[in-house]
């Protein structure tokens, strides 16, 4: 899953029965600064997002699950509309421990 | 599977009515001594981690899915484990 925001909308009169009456946005992926993450892909909407709207996406097999028929030939879905982005970057707590090298006697 | 990192969460109201109750982390993928790899991703909490832990992060559907859901739930990314300690044998060195 990936933080993404709605850069703009897909319309396709021909296309797979599966995917009648679903919306189809495009998304730019972003990470957790909301910088940009990778390429913007197509995906399938699920929860009447809109232009601008920051959301969550689903990929992979499973984001067509989120749909009406789950054997849609979909990878990415539109799962939800974010709120808020808490960030908490502490870094990793007793990283010195967790990686500590083994001496050997 | 892969380390990762917490660095937060994220909240949403409107989303797949199957998501409600699950926490969403942002999670910061993490090589074999700590230090960030590649770009952070979101995954469902099962184990309770939180800022600060190291956690390891499944992104395969199945699993995901039997942790958490029903057969045909959306899921796909999981946090499967808090991590304690990393073993690193580093071969070829005195």
């Amino acid at each position: 899953m990936k933080l993404a925001k709605v850069i703009g909308t897909v319309v396709a009169t021909k296309k797979d029965e599966s995917l009648q009456g679903l919306k189809i946005l495009m998304v730019q992926p972003l990470d957790e600064k909301l910088n940009n993450s990778g390429e913007p892909a197509a995906a399938i909407d699920t929860v009447q997002a809109g232009y601008g709207d920051l959301v969550y996406i689903t990929l992979a097999r499973e984001s067509s699950m989120a749909l009406p028929e789950p054997f849609a030939p979909v990878d990415a879905a539109i799962t939800g509309i974010v709120d808020q982005v808490n960030i908490e970057d502490v870094g990793i707590e007793n990283k010195d421990k967790i990686f500590e090298k083994e001496k050997d006697e | 599977m892969r380390l990762a990192r917490v660095i937060g969460n994220v909240v949403a109201t409107r989303k797949v009515p199957c998501y409600t109750g699950h926490k969403l982390l942002i999670v910061q993928p993490v090589d074999e001594q700590g230090n960030d790899i590649s770009e952070s991703v979101l995954s469902m909490d099962t184990v309770n981690a939180g800022p600060g832990d190291l956690v390891l992060v499944e992104q395969e559907g199945n699993a995901a899915r039997q942790l958490l859901g029903t057969i045909d739930d959306p899921f796909h990314s999981v946090i499967v484990g808090v991590v304690d300690k990393v073993y690193i044998e580093k071969t070829g060195e005195d």
